[in-house]
């Protein structure tokens, strides 16, 4: 152990391709316990069953990269076992701490009394070092859900695990077999310097800025006048379209259940099989887009609760999303669970196959995805009133006055180049701005008239040529579990932040700023979320569900963990049944260290 | 940093400037309009070492010039700050000041005679203090809302090798007419709409007794950054080392900034400039900073209080501009404009620098830098035995953690 490299220093793989890929070979180490790509191609996850759990939280050296490090685990395993409850049970869990700093375990999605939610400060002081913490609460729920630490960045550093709770009646959907597939993201790097880079440098790990063949390409779709202008608006802004996310492959190796692509976790089938698989997101950072090339992905649900079924080519998974699918492999071959990184910059990969050892082709990565007109202002880039339009046209209008506009009025807006005679604003929805996102050095833009419509697959995934699930597609079986309870209360939040500096808010105010969100107990309230950033963000309501609204306003798809799309605005209804105190946030990890943090009390 | 190792060619564009504020030495302001600004001299002494690569120091040099201040410092690249574009007048031949020119002969900006170093002129001016600035009495200032300012024209100054009139007549339509139109809040996003809801929803709720709250969304955090550590050698033969650089350390909206720019040449320092400054940001891509400078080298080490802001101008100029008042109530002031993550510059150069970035931290180059003199300055150069254009090749590294 003292020989090796600990994480403490930014140190990348001196081969870019063994970075990306990870290693697939023990590395001759003479440590045993140590975890790495080789474990396990087509050997289960570990699976722990029953009521009674006792975890132990620990560091486990790993080696993914080429250069050690010390990862936090769950019983020495990454990710953590796979925890196998049953809806109706009460379970109890003994988590000891064996780390030299305080830990904790937050079981996510999951409804529970907020003591046992696991949020150091709000549910609890956290678990001490050499501490066991007992959790016991009964199981009110079913489908896939996972754990992780909330405590610091531990959660960059392993400690995660997957959750399955058995429906009390038995599954609504046939599978033969079930596989969970985890995806997450590893870097050797200690997860505090990338936090401290990104406020230093917040575009370092982007590699994928445009260039001049981007350049040309825009000159050749846009005329030279159009690009132009459209690189000077994004320009002005002192934006980027390239900005999907904030950590890339650069340092992340991409896991699919604990193993690099390289490594290539295999989950078998026999052909003819219908095979549930269970895909987590519990990476830190990451957004991925999901497909098995040559299989039809029927999604049965979404954060754990059954929706109407629908088949898709492909899915974009919001980091703390669950999905499950139900794939009917017809052929003895292997097929390739893909899933690329948002931005491109890495993947991680799998593989179902009849027997270990079969490999599929592994497809290349899409280009890189560029914002667009719509991510940057919601509504205002789209139909309404301004058909006909194209793209060189919206690029000639003068975006810099989005962040000097007098919100009350479009005269700020300089559109002196467009013809507006035809614009219907009248089908828009208007932000309602705080006050606080004014004046603030922590804000950088504001969307006046965000996009309400759920049928957008995001940037990168829009006309791919392939089926991609959208939030409109999602239809939770039963509806809402509150249906005939008005909404007798709104809450508007807007997700906001400064790129540049690495600040990260609702509505401008950080958590050591801000003040509680009250709900008061037992109101049905909405919700309203608008995004005022070029960035996705998954919004997670610890102890209660988020009841996501249609654009008109019907209930749409019951779920755990919101994505927010750049300049998109989401409403959601929540039932505050749940007394206590409780964590709101946005569950990318470096968002949420930076201030996109609430604590909201049901009282 | 194999793959991901990038050989960079970063065009500076940097027009940074290092001029003289006209002290006001007797005469009460009456003028509050900034006009252009004049930049006699870039340094007070005699002579400098002919490699210098930088002027390093603002110009201690002052005239008895009837002007109210600072005239016509460019601001307009601060996207968010409202300003009114102004037609300038013609600009101010390469001359010095003379007493009797009014402040509206004034406008433009001029770089000329950035290296004529009358130093008969020194210490002539006594009284000038900040208070002689309109305007900038205590950032913020007023507002002067404008709609105007959202239309730069950079393309004007970029790639402009400045000529006589020529910079200044592509600032024309930057002068910023007045320092009163100066609004340090509005820099960023406008004001709250007259409905802007409140974004307190604690009904009276606080945070909890709990313990074990281990957020820390303001965290200190400090950067060391050497933007140029730099060997340079001049055409006319003389060699150089420069070091170009700054470090903070602070939370979100506060910090400790240190500021540094120097040079060695013939085995001894040259200049060096330092700054300990407290960086407040006001504005989503700009921050105040004020705090004190203190000059060291062949030249008188003076002291002086700094005022200042820093930030991110469109098109992704960082920007510097900074105002220093002496002791004896010399003023100075420094502006600088880079491009990207081009090394900064002064006076009027052009540089090219092919640069290998073997990490994101670590980006050694080398390149060439053309550096034009003009009017009496080049005239005076030449008397000296120097070009009035020079090209230096500059060899270096890019650090920072």
């Amino acid at each position: 152990m003292t020989t090796m490299k600990l994480r403490g220093a930014p140190r990348f793989s001196p081969s870019r391709r063994r970075f990306v890929q990870g290693l697939a070979m023990v590395g001759g180490l003479v440590g045993t316990g140590i975890l790495n790509a080789a474990r396990a191609a087509a050997r289960a996850p570990s699976v722990l069953t029953g009521d009674r759990f006792d975890l132990s939280i620990g560091e486990t050296p790993v080696n993914y990269t080429g250069n050690m490090g010390l990862a936090t685990t769950v019983n020495s395993l990454l990710p953590g076992p796979v925890l196998r409850w049953r809806e109706g049970t009460t379970v109890t869990l003994r988590v000891t701490n064996r780390l030299r700093v305080p830990t904790s375990i937050h079981w996510h999605g999951i409804l529970l009394p907020f003591q046992m939610d696991g949020v150091p400060g709000i549910s609890y002081p956290g678990i001490a070092p050499g501490e066991t913490f007992t959790y016991r609460f009964p199981v009110k729920q079913s489908g896939t859900y996972w754990y992780h630490s909330h405590t610091k960045f531990q959660e960059q550093t392993g400690l995660y695990g997957p959750l399955v709770i058995e429906p009390a009646r038995g599954e609504r959907f046939h599978a033969d077999r079930d596989h969970v597939v985890m995806l997450n993201d590893w870097t050797d790097v200690d997860p505090e310097r990338i936090f401290a880079i990104l406020k230093k440098q917040s575009d370092y790990f982007n590699f994928n800025e445009l260039t001049v063949s981007d350049f040309a390409h825009d000159v050749s779709m846009l005329g030279l006048r159009g690009a132009l202008k459209e690189r000077a608006m994004w320009n002005r802004m002192r934006m980027s379209p390239r900005d999907v996310i904030d950590i890339s492959g650069f340092t992340y190796t991409y896991l699919m259940n604990g193993v690099t692509p390289a490594g290539n976790w295999t989950g078998l089938f026999q052909p003819g099989e219908r095979v549930r698989l269970r895909f987590i997101n519990g990476s830190s950072n990451s957004y991925f887009d999901v497909r098995i090339p040559g299989l039809k992905l029927t999604v049965v649900a979404a954060d754990g609760q059954d929706v109407e079924p629908v088949t898709v080519d492909e899915f974009r998974i919001a980091v703390a999303e669950t999905c499950d699918v139900i794939v009917e492999p017809k052929h003895d071959r292997a097929y390739t669970i893909f899933a690329q990184s948002i931005d491109r910059s890495g993947y991680a990969r799998g593989t179902l196959a009849p027997k270990s050892g079969m490999e599929a082709d592994v497809p290349v990565m899409d280009t890189v995805p560029t914002l667009t007109m719509v991510d940057m202002m919601g509504a205002m880039a789209q139909g309404h009133g301004m058909q006909g339009m194209d793209r060189g046209a919206m690029a000639g209008m003068n975006m810099a006055s989005m962040q000097g506009m007098q919100h009350s009025q479009m005269s700020g807006m300089d559109m002196s180049g467009m013809d507006m005679s035809g614009m219907d604003m009248s089908g828009m929805v208007k932000a309602h701005h705080a006050r606080t996102e004014y004046h603030n050095p922590g804000v950088d833009m504001h969307v006046d008239y965000p996009r309400t419509n759920l049928d957008d697959p995001g940037v990168g995934l829009r006309n791919n040529g392939r089926r991609v699930l959208t939030y409109a597609d999602l239809h939770t079986i039963g509806g809402s579990l509150y249906p005939h309870e008005p909404v007798t209360k709104d809450i508007e939040l807007h997700l906001t932040g400064n790129m540049e500096r690495f600040i990260w808010s609702f509505d401008g105010v950080i958590f050591s700023k801000a003040k509680p969100v009250h709900f008061p107990a037992g109101r049905h309230l909405r919700i309203i979320l608008c995004n005022d950033t070029m960035m996705n963000h998954p919004i997670h309501l610890h102890g209660m569900w988020s009841e996501v609204e249609s654009p008109d306003g019907q209930f749409q798809v019951r779920k755990h963990t919101v994505n927010v799309q750049p300049a998109q605005r989401v409403t959601y209804r929540v039932k505050a049944d749940a007394l206590g105190r409780w964590a709101y946030h946005c569950h990318l990890l470096y968002h949420m260290e930076a201030g996109m943090f609430r604590e909201v009390v049901v009282a | 940093m194999n793959t991901t190792t990038r050989l960079t060619t970063v065009l500076v564009l940097a027009l940074a400037s290092t001029f003289t504020m006209f002290a006001k030495a007797q005469d009460t302001v009456k003028d509050t309009d900034m006009h252009g600004v004049h930049m006699p001299e870039s340094k007070s002494k005699p002579s400098q070492p002919k490699h210098k690569p930088n002027a390093l120091a603002p110009a201690t040099a002052s005239s008895p010039a009837k002007s109210s201040g600072v005239h016509g410092m460019d601001m307009s690249s601060m996207h968010d700050m409202p300003m009114q574009q102004q037609p300038a007048k013609a600009s101010v031949p390469p001359t010095l000041v003379t007493s009797s020119s009014s402040v509206q002969s004034m406008h433009g900006m001029d770089m000329q005679g950035m290296h004529v170093a009358p130093q008969s002129h020194q210490g002539q001016t006594t009284e000038q203090d900040m208070a002689s600035m309109p305007g900038m009495q205590g950032m913020p200032m007023q507002a002067k809302p404008s709609a105007d300012m959202q239309h730069l024209h950079f393309g004007q100054m970029i790639g402009t090798r400045p000529k006589p009139g020529g910079l200044a007549g592509a600032m024309d339509g930057m002068a910023m007419p007045s320092m009163q139109g100066m609004d340090m809040s509005s820099m960023q996003g406008g004001d709250a709409p007259q409905d802007a809801r409140s974004s307190d929803y604690s009904d009276g709720y606080a945070y909890g007794s709990m313990p074990g709250m281990d957020m820390n969304d303001n965290p200190s955090i400090g950067m060391l950054l050497l933007d140029r550590l730099e060997y340079v050698h001049s055409r006319d033969g003389g060699n150089a080392m420069a070091i170009d650089g700054q470090a903070w350390y602070g939370k979100n909206f506060n910090k400790l900034w240190v500021k540094f720019e120097g040079e060695q040449a013939d085995g001894k320092l040259q200049d060096l400039r330092t700054e300990a400054l407290w960086d407040h940001a006001i504005a989503t891509y700009w921050s105040t900073q004020i705090g004190v400078r203190h000059d060291f080298g062949v030249g008188p080490g003076r002291t002086w209080a700094a005022f200042g802001i820093e930030g991110l101008a469109p098109y992704w100029f960082e920007t510097e501009a900074t105002f220093y008042v002496g002791p004896d109530g010399r003023t100075a002031a420094r502006a600088d404009l880079r491009r990207g993550i081009g090394s900064g510059l002064s006076d009027a150069e052009v540089g090219l620098r092919l640069r290998y970035e073997i990490r994101r931290e670590f980006a050694p180059y080398i390149g060439v830098v053309w550096h034009q003199r003009f009017g009496r300055t080049a005239d005076l150069a030449r008397a000296q035995g120097e070009h009035a254009d020079d090209l230096q090749f500059v060899a270096g590294f890019r650090i920072w953690y």
